[in-house]
């Protein structure tokens, strides 16, 4: 149906919202028991989930086993099975929801369709099993508001992800969609919007932070008859999932900014930037384009207002340099992603010579709510100078692996402790690691910072596209600094002298630190070298590349201190510094750890303790995952 | 395939400034890009060879070996490595017996690293083909490459 006037807008959200509004009203109430079509409940809804993460782990099967055992039921008139986006608790994936008593399954199985049918849809009792255990109580919840991982969240950004069907239009419109763009084509000035987004003081999410307002009013300002509206969803930074999961959870809610974004500056013309990597996204993308399109929401003439605006996709190729906005223009060019010297800014000469505005994925997805809710509304959350909300990939060492979205100002313990559930397997925390590549390590002393743009960066760390890696005493910091490198390394596209032969100088600095052949000079030299690329690479990529380095220095000296004095490494990480050795006391030899041995540096007779021969040894450690006494040791 | 190759430039009206979408279409096709290809698309945008060759290494997407019948990544973003996806890359490349961007000489297998795939709460994971395989340990390399091969 083709949506030509705000009437019809409205019509089709008072059509929508009835399909919504029992996952509405189950979401805004709090209810311990559990319904079941034979215990008087009407209607219900399977929620599955979709992201990535789960849909490794078997969630399509899942549904599909569902939907045939409602089939075999014969009640799938009254229950509706919808696969939605990330429900971001992806620890506990594959995750399945029920409506309407909000019942969170956890770590389900295509087994597992069987009982939430026939004792759950059914018969309207909950399958125990299948509940998240809370740790700290070892109490079994069964709504997902009483999980402390969603507890402390604030969902702007990620408002609709595991929420409503990405794949359906109706479901976006049913919660606002389209109407900040309704609204702003048919009651507001391009310049009117842009003071409105200038005003909420929304800062870009992919890294650098700039005002999204100001940025607009640039590419407003230059006069050209075609401008360029681009969304970077070439989201590089190892680790980090957000701009995925809200491709892939809310697509409408980007293709909507986009055009608002196209509206304000005088453009009609979007691209999307996206990586060739991010199948799912990329296919719910266009979905969600071809569906707006036949709506009348994209194209010629959106609701009779004489505006037109279309959007293509364009593939990245892998390159995280090209999330850098000039590299990126040149991607699309067709061209090797280098990025060039600014000025000329994108907004003055961007794609194909002309105007062009990049934002990030997670910057658009705020911007209908802003403009539906106000400037105050989102400006009262926050931290003084960064507004709003950030979405976190929290992963690494950590109890609670998932996406999550809180407030600017959130201490990194509430992140750490109270969402993320904690250390994994009790270990004791070292270090976050924030920002990726471009970011550096925090400590201990960090964790009641509240996390905000400008905070993260006087820690000499950055906020970068919202990567976060928890780290705990088996992680070796200089190790991890290494890898860092290594990654900026392979990804430096070669321009620019400091970023191409200043990083692998300092990549080989750390080799040889962790091979156990370093000295305390080659530490001043990390030091000095890093400083000298931070002030004179070209651009974002190089400049922040040291940062990995300078702060694990910072923070971590003295275990930089022991690799280069003692050879020591105290996590265990680096090979070169290790020995294997069989306790005779505990080895009862079984010669199981020599039959497992891939170079043969075990020998021992049987029943008679082995030893292992140091020459031959490689360190893969095999022997001591095998070992059932416990005989085996490092150090 | 050289027509269907042409066919692909002709579908982008052999704009030099759609090489990126050409060659990933080459790619999806050929499953690799050999340099008759690379010179093919040269000729058939008017640009110099070592356009193509530059583009095609500069991304790490585009490849100029023929992947094995199981192509095997080994996620190396930060979360599988701080949960072991080193390790477990070193197992492969020991068993294998090849390194990263190899195949083996019979052709069936193929290794590579990947930055990502977004299973993090899987991690380490490893994608062979489609299927993504997470938290794995060195342990089970040798049983997943002997399921596969059996």
């Amino acid at each position: 149906m083709k949506i030509l006037t705000i009437g019809d807008l409205h019509a089709v959200r008072s059509e929508a919202v009835k399909r919504l509004m029992l996952r509405e009203q189950s979401d805004s109430t709090v209810s311990e028991a559990s319904s079941g079509l034979d215990t008087g409940t009407e209607r219900m809804q399977v929620l599955i989930c979709g992201g990535t993460g789960c849909k490794a782990s078997s969630s399509a099967l899942i549904c599909e086993r569902i939907k045939e055992k409602l089939g075999d039921r014969g009640i799938d008139d009254r229950v509706d099975v919808i696969t939605t986006g990330c429900f971001g608790f992806c620890e506990k994936g594959p995750v399945v929801k029920i409506i309407p008593d909000n019942t969170f399954y956890t770590q389900v199985t295509p087994d597992d369709a069987d009982d939430i049918v026939d004792n759950h849809i059914i018969c309207g009792r909950r399958v125990e099993r299948l509940l998240y255990v809370d740790p700290k109580t070892g109490r079994s919840v069964s709504d997902s508001k009483h999980i402390d991982f969603y507890r402390k969240q604030m969902r702007i950004a990620l408002r609709n992800c595991g929420f409503i069907d990405p794949e359906n239009i109706e479901e976006y419109i049913a919660r606002d969609g389209y109407f900040a763009l309704a609204d702003s084509l048919l009651n507001r000035t391009p310049e009117e919007v842009i003071d409105e987004v200038k005003r909420s003081g929304l800062r870009g999410r992919g890294g650098g932070g700039f005002p999204t307002g100001v940025k607009w009013g640039f590419a407003r300002k230059s006069v050209s008859d075609v401008k360029y509206v681009v969304c970077n969803a070439d989201e590089g930074d190892p680790g980090a999932f957000m701009d995925r999961s809200i491709m892939e959870g809310d697509p409408h809610s980007i293709v909507e900014a986009m055009a608002l974004c196209g509206y304000s500056i005088g453009s009609s013309n979007g691209l999307v930037y996206i990586r060739a990597e991010y199948p799912l996204a990329i296919h719910r993308l266009k979905t969600a384009i071809g569906q707006a399109r036949e709506y009348g929401l994209l194209g010629e003439n959106i609701l009779g207002t004489g505006f037109s605006f279309d959007i293509e996709i364009r593939y990245g190729a892998g390159a995280f340099v090209c999330g850098e906005e000039t590299a990126l223009i040149h991607s699309m060019e067709g061209k090797r992603g280098e990025p060039t010297m600014k000025p000329p800014f994108p907004a003055e000469s961007g794609y194909l010579g002309r105007p062009t505005n990049v934002n990030n994925v997670e910057t658009f997805a705020n911007i209908p709510v802003i403009l539906t809710k106000g400037a105050e509304w989102f400006s009262s959350i926050g931290t003084e100078k960064s507004k709003g909300t950030k979405v976190f990939a929290l992963a690494g060492k950590i109890n609670n692996v998932g996406l999550i979205e809180v407030p600017m100002g959130t201490t990194l313990r509430e992140v750490i402790y109270d969402i993320g559930g904690g250390i994994k397997g009790g270990r004791k925390f070292k270090a976050v690691q924030t920002g990726g590549p471009s970011g550096g390590c925090l400590t201990e002393k960090h964790l009641d910072i509240p996390i905000d743009f400008d905070n993260l960066v006087a820690e000499g760390s950055m906020m970068g596209s919202g990567g976060m890696i928890v780290m705990d005493e088996d992680d070796c910091m200089v190790s991890v600094a290494r890898f860092y490198l290594d990654f900026t390394v392979e990804e430096s596209c070669g321009k620019c002298t400091p970023c191409r032969i200043g990083n692998k100088r300092l990549l080989e600095v750390l080799n040889r630190i962790t091979a156990g052949k370093g000295t305390e000079e080659d530490l001043k030299t990390l030091s000095t070298l890093g400083k000298v690329i931070k002030d004179t690479a070209l651009c974002g990529l190089g400049q922040t590349s040291p940062n990995p380095v300078l702060s694990t220095l910072n923070h971590f000296y003295d275990e930089y201190l022991e690799h280069v004095r003692d050879h020591k490494c105290r996590a265990r990480q680096c090979k070169a510094l290790l020995t294997y050795l069989i306790n005779p006391a505990l080895c009862i030899g079984c010669h199981l750890c020599a039959k497992n041995c891939p170079a043969d540096a075990i020998i021992g007779d049987v029943r008679k303790p082995h030893v292992i021969n140091p020459d031959k040894c490689i360190k893969c450690g095999m022997c001591m995952a095998r070992c059932r006494f416990k005989a085996i040791s490092v150090s | 395939m050289a027509g269907k190759v042409e066919a692909i430039c002709d579908s982008h009206g052999n704009d030099h400034g759609e090489l990126i979408n050409i060659l990933h279409e080459a790619q999806h096709l050929m499953g690799y890009l050999p340099e008759e290809v690379q010179r093919m698309i040269a000729r058939k945008l008017n640009i110099p060879v070592s356009k193509v060759y530059g583009v095609v290494t500069f991304y790490a997407f585009f490849t100029m070996t023929a992947k094995g019948k199981y192509p095997i990544s080994v996620c190396m973003g930060t979360a599988c490595y701080v949960r072991g996806g080193e390790k477990l890359l070193d197992e492969f490349k020991r068993v294998l017996g090849i390194d990263v961007g190899e195949t083996t000489p019979d052709g069936r297998f193929s290794l590579d690293c990947l930055r990502c795939v977004g299973a993090c709460g899987l991690a380490p994971v490893v994608m062979i083909g489609d299927k993504v395989y997470g938290r794995l340990q060195p342990v089970d390399v040798r049983r997943i490459l002997d399921e596969l091969d059996a």
